[in-house]
Formats: structure tokens, sequence, C-alpha cells
């Protein structure tokens, strides 16, 4: 009977499902549902930054089996730099010209993911090319370069926290009636949902992509099989470090006020997300990113005494029901 | 000159055994306040960095959550003699207390993940540390917050306390050194330090030793022999953790002082990283050699740096850069090069280099 019920769940999407479970159950606590709306948003919002950030890890992981420390680096410099373009292009920020709006934006964002590329690519190549195959050394090596990555941000943008402007047509919150979303929230789904359709179509539909999903599931075959897998490596690494520098951009704006402190404050949640998905898969993290977004905003309402800790109990409670998380790609 | 493993093993042995002698007499040959502080922090350091090194270096297990036991040793003898005044009964208590639930949360934690890849344990210990961090902050009405806690000691340790006095009551000099509460206190340090340490040692020649070693080479042959490899890395993790909660219960006292940069912080981490990997993975000894040389380093290269700032202040760039305030950034430097190219440290090195012809 059990057998039964839970092939009849996997068939239906499984664990795919948990985000509408959690959103429905704080439905029933939460009682009021233009509130619950809000927080869905929120949480939606949060989710899909947080997943920009984390997907480019986990790739990473399962088609090289290596665990970049360094990650969060990509987000720091990424919100430091467009909170620097921002700055810079405020005159066009708060013009009421939604095209000037619109420019300034995207140019503070391809900063970001401009920079997140080249400094992936040199990323690999210096710091982790010398030691695949070693986890140890790996884990050490990505950390020290992520000590140094946080120091070279204190020395370019100082210790004090930095404000950072908003796009004029972003700004204020839609409201239908009881309703009301912020518009950045908005924004910031809507380019989530396009980076996962692009990265979807990509790794589903392209020969480069078969190659990925091949890679992940067997590298040696790939190898053998004549194609330069070393290559696709510094690609997808380059590709994962600007997807954490676009989080990282758009997170800046989300928050306004950003503090060197960030990056470490990224990357705890960030492994929190990956540990939570599974390593190596793009379905896992964006699952593991949705679920950890919307309890983070959740019990933020419910229990603000417990919101930090909710991401820590969420991973605890997923590592004992499925220790590997609950979408890990084949290994 | 070619030196084999046996004399480097002599050479390493003869050095951490030297920096040993000299810890003892330490108060004696430095009588200064400050170097009194480099000296405990040395001892301190040495047996915290040889429990990581059981971890890391002997069984092949990557922590991130040393600092989270450490921390709980010395918060649990903070509190206690925070609430319960300073007696010998709440050091008692609070650091039993917490030892014990430092025990508790590496065997939950142990049972949870070691049966997963390093690379996963890394992380989810990262994940683990980074929120307990958070949680102190947030709980300030027991920890203090981010700004610590400060208390009061046992009597004994009181730098106003003597301990041996001469007829007419001043406290007595020997070799101009006054043989008052700091000096029992930093005696306190270096035997607990010095007995941890050496129990260590004794497990890792143990044939518990054996077996730990034997997983870090082969975890699959030695489950095949028969040992039962998450059984052992969680006995030798609850144990680390064990030994870091009494070190920090031993730092805590030391101080007076426990808060978040002292115990809790991803920089000690750091520093824990860095110390095993200087002093090279795989040998306590090691541990003694990584631990001395950051820590000196730590109070000294600073002063170097601060005295290159004022050298260097008319020209660009290099005042920022030799800025001790990012002294953090040229460890990170140090930190990749050494794995690069030394990775089995400055221990590993003398003793290894040797086998491998």
């Amino acid at each position: 009977m059990m057998q039964q019920l839970s092939t009849k769940i996997g068939k239906l999407g499984g664990v795919y499902w948990l985000p509408v479970v959690v959103a429905l159950i704080a439905f029933v606590l939460i009682k009021v549902p233009s509130t619950w709306a809000t927080l869905t948003v929120a949480g939606l919002a949060m989710g899909m930054m947080i997943f920009l950030m984390a997907s480019g890890l986990s790739l990473v992981f399962g088609l090289m089996d290596v665990l970049n420390f360094g990650h969060s680096a990509f987000v720091s410099f990424g919100a430091f730099i467009a909170a620097s373009v921002l700055v810079g292009l405020s005159s066009w920020l708060s013009s009421d010209n939604t095209l000037l709006n619109m420019v300034a934006l995207l140019l503070a964002i391809s900063a970001a993911v401009m920079f997140g590329a080249l400094a992936g690519w040199f990323f690999e190549r210096v710091i982790v090319r010398p030691v695949y195959g070693d986890h140890l050394r790996q884990i050490l090596i990505t950390m020290g370069a992520l000590i140094v990555a946080e120091q070279i941000v204190l020395v370019i943008w100082g210790g004090s926290p930095m404000s950072v402007p908003r796009p004029r047509m972003l700004e204020g919150a839609l409201i239908w009636g009881d309703f009301s979303v912020e518009k950045y929230r908005i924004f910031a789904v809507i380019l989530g949902v396009l980076a996962y359709v692009g990265l979807y179509l990509v790794l589903n539909l392209t020969r480069v992509g078969l190659l990925i999903r091949a890679g992940v599931e067997s590298r040696d075959m790939v190898e053998t099989l004549g194609f330069r897998i070393d290559r696709l490596f510094i690609s997808v690494f380059a590709v994962g470090s600007a997807l954490a520098a676009m989080g990282g951009a758009m997170w800046a704006g989300y928050q306004t006020l950003i503090s060197p402190a960030l990056g470490q404050e990224m990357m705890i949640i960030v492994f929190i997300v990956v540990i939570i998905g599974g390593l190596g898969s793009i379905q896992g993290t964006l699952l593991g990113a949705l679920m950890v977004g919307l309890m983070g905003n959740y019990v933020a309402f419910l229990a603000p005494k417990l919101a930090l800790a909710s991401s820590m109990i969420l991973m605890v409670i997923i590592l004992l029901w499925r220790p590997n998380g609950l979408k890990p790609a084949l290994k | 000159m070619t030196i084999n493993a046996t004399q480097g093993r002599l050479i390493v042995r003869t050095l951490a055994i030297t920096i040993g002698v000299l810890l003892l007499v330490a108060p004696f040959l430095f009588p200064a306040v400050r170097s009194l502080e480099v000296a405990a922090r040395i001892c301190v350091f040495i047996a915290l960095v040889a429990s990581y090194d059981l971890l890391i270096g002997y069984t092949g297990i990557v922590s991130f959550a040393h600092t989270l036991f450490f921390g709980l040793g010395a918060y649990g003898c903070a509190i206690g003699l925070k609430q319960m005044g300073p007696s010998w009964d709440s050091v008692l208590v609070g650091g039993a207390i917490g030892v014990l639930v430092a025990i508790l949360l590496a065997f939950l934690i142990g049972l949870l993940s070691l049966r997963v890849k390093a690379i996963f344990f890394a992380m989810v210990t990262l994940a683990v540390a980074s929120v307990a961090m958070v949680l102190a902050n947030q709980f300030s009405g027991y920890t203090g917050g981010e700004d610590g806690l400060t208390y009061r000691v046992p009597e004994l340790f009181k730098t106003a306390t003597k301990v041996m006095t001469d007829e007419s009551g001043r406290v007595i000099k020997v070799l101009g050194v006054k043989l008052n509460g700091k000096l029992a206190a930093y005696y306190f340090v270096f035997s607990v330090c010095l007995l941890l340490f050496l129990l260590m040692l004794r497990l890792t020649i143990s044939p518990l030793g054996r077996v730990l070693f034997s997983i870090r080479e082969n975890e699959l042959r030695a489950e095949a022999i028969g040992y039962r490899v998450v059984a052992y890395r969680t006995f030798v993790f609850s144990f680390a953790a064990a030994i870091a909660a009494i070190v920090g219960v031993v730092y805590a006292i030391w101080l007076k002082y426990t808060g978040p940069e002292t115990s809790l912080s991803l920089t000690i981490m750091i520093d824990i990283l860095l110390m095993v990997v200087i002093g090279g993975m795989g040998t306590l000894w090691g541990a003694v050699l990584g631990a001395t040389v950051l820590v000196l380093a730590q109070y000294y290269l600073r002063d170097v740096m601060s005295a290159g700032v004022s050298l260097t202040a008319d020209l660009p760039i290099l005042p920022i850069i030799l800025n001790p305030d990012h002294w953090l950034l040229w460890l990170g430097l140090v930190f990749i090069l050494l794995v690069y190219s030394f990775p089995a440290g400055l221990a590993g090195t003398l003793i290894y280099r040797q086998e491998g012809d």
C-alpha cells in the first residue's frame, strides 16, 4: 500500500512538490491570505537569487568533482561591482526615463557577470587546476583563495557597509487590495526563472549540454570518446562563476545595504541549499533554493527567533531522510 | 646535506621538545606580560591543532566545526563563571557541560554525516559552525553577543594573588619573576595542554591509531578487514571534539574573557588550518611547530608590517598593502603557496622527503 503510494507520488513529481507542501502548510499556519501571498513572493524571489548563486557551485561539483569553497567570493565581487556601477550611474537611476533606468541596471549586472566569468576562468586555471582529484588540497586551497578574495574586497571597498541605489522603475510595490509585492522581487523572480530556463535548455537541448550531462555521469567515458573535457570544465566553471556574480548583483539591489560580510553569509546559505538539493543537479539546486527561500520568509514571520536556525533545521531533517540530498546527480 | 627519514624525525622531535622546554621556562626567560600571553597562546594552540590533526591528518576527516567545539568549552566555562561566580565549582560545572555538549554534538554530526563523502562532511560542518556562531551572537543574554563575556576567575589565578610569600608577607621572586597568580595560571595552561598532547600522542601509537591510519589510507580495505569505519570515525571525531572543548575551557580561564572573536569565529578555524598545514598533517609533532611559528608570526609580524607602513608611507600602494589590518591577505597567499609546494608541511617535509625516493 505504502509502496504503491510512494511510487504514485514519485510519478507525479515526487520531491518537486515539497515547496508547494511547505507553502500550503504555511498557508494554514499564517491564516491571512494577503500576508501569505506577500511572504510567498518574497520567498520565491529570495529562492531564485540563491539559486543563481548556488547553481554554479553545484554544476562545477557535478562535472569536475571539485567543491569550490571560494565560490562565495564571486558572489561578493558581483555584489560590490554592481553596487559600484549603480552608484556611478545614480543620475541615470533616478531619472524618470525608464530606458536609462534599464540601461544602468543592465550595465551593472553585466559588469558583474563579465567579471564573474573572467575571475572564474582565472580561478580554474590558477587555483583549481593543479589540485584536481585531491579533495583535501582542493578544500584547503579554495578556502585559502576565499580568504584572499575577501581581503581584496576589504582592501578595495573598505569595511563599512555600502548603500546601493535601486533604479526608479523598480522602486516601490505593486498593490492589489491587501496584497502588495515589491517590484524588485518580481524582477528577481523573472530573472531567476529566465536563468533557470536558459540553463535547462542548454543542458537538455544542445550538444554541449549533452556533453556536460554525460560528463557528470561519467567523465572518463566522455574523455575516452575523444572530447576535450578540460575545455568543457573551464567554460562551465566560468559560467558558474558568472551566475554567482549575477546572483550577488541581484542580492545587492535586493538588500540595498551591503557589507563585506555578505560573502560569508551567502556561503553558508549556498552550502545549505546545495546540501539539501543534492550536489551536481540543477533541478536539485532549484528545489533546495526555493525551500530555503520560502522557509526563511515563513519562519521569519511566524517565529522570528528561529529564522536563522530554520534553514539549518531543514538541512538536518533532509539529511536524516536522504543523506545525499533530495535530487543528487547520478554518480 | 641529505637527511633520511629517521634523522628527519629526530630533528622534528628535537625541535618540538626544545619548544616544549622553552615554553616550560618561558615566564623566567621572557618575563614581559606580552610574551607570557604569546606563550600561553602557543600552548593552547598546540593542543588544539594536535586534536585537529587527529581528524585531518590521521583519519582524513575534514571538519570546519573544530572552533565550534573549542567555543562550546570556552563558553561553557565562561557562562559558568559569570552566572555562579568565580569558584572552581563553576569552572567544573560550566566546563563539564560545555565538554559534554561538544561530545554529544560531535557524536550526532558524526553519525549523521560521516557516512558521506569527505567533501560533503566539510560542508555540513561549516554550515553547523556558522549557524552556531550566529546563534551565539543572538542569545546575547547568555553569551554577551558580539561583545562576549568578561568574568572573574578562581582566586588562585588572579594576578594579585600571592602564591608564595616570605616571612614579611611579600610575594617571593624567583629570578626576578613574581610567583603570583598569573604565573600559576600560566602553569595551569601549560600542564593541561601538555597532558592532552601526551594523551593524543599515546593514542596515535596505539592499535586504535593504526586503525585510524588505515581508514585514511584506504577506507574500503579497512572496512573489508572488519573495522567499522563509521564507528571509528565517529569516535575520533567526538574524541577530538572533547579535547578541543577542554582546551577551550583552559583558554577561557586564561583570558578571563570569551567572545566570538577568541573562540568561535572562522578566523580561528583558519588559524588552525594554517597551523596544521604549516606544521605538517599526520604528525602531532608538526602541530607543535606549526602552532609556534604561526602564533609568533601573528604577534610579531604585525609589528614588522606597521614598521613597513611607516617606512613606505610616501610610496604609492605599498602602505595600503602592508597595512597590518590586511594581514589575513598575506596569510591567505602564504597558505595557498604552502598547500601547493609543501603539502607535507615543515615536519612532513623533513620526515618524508627521503622516503619517496
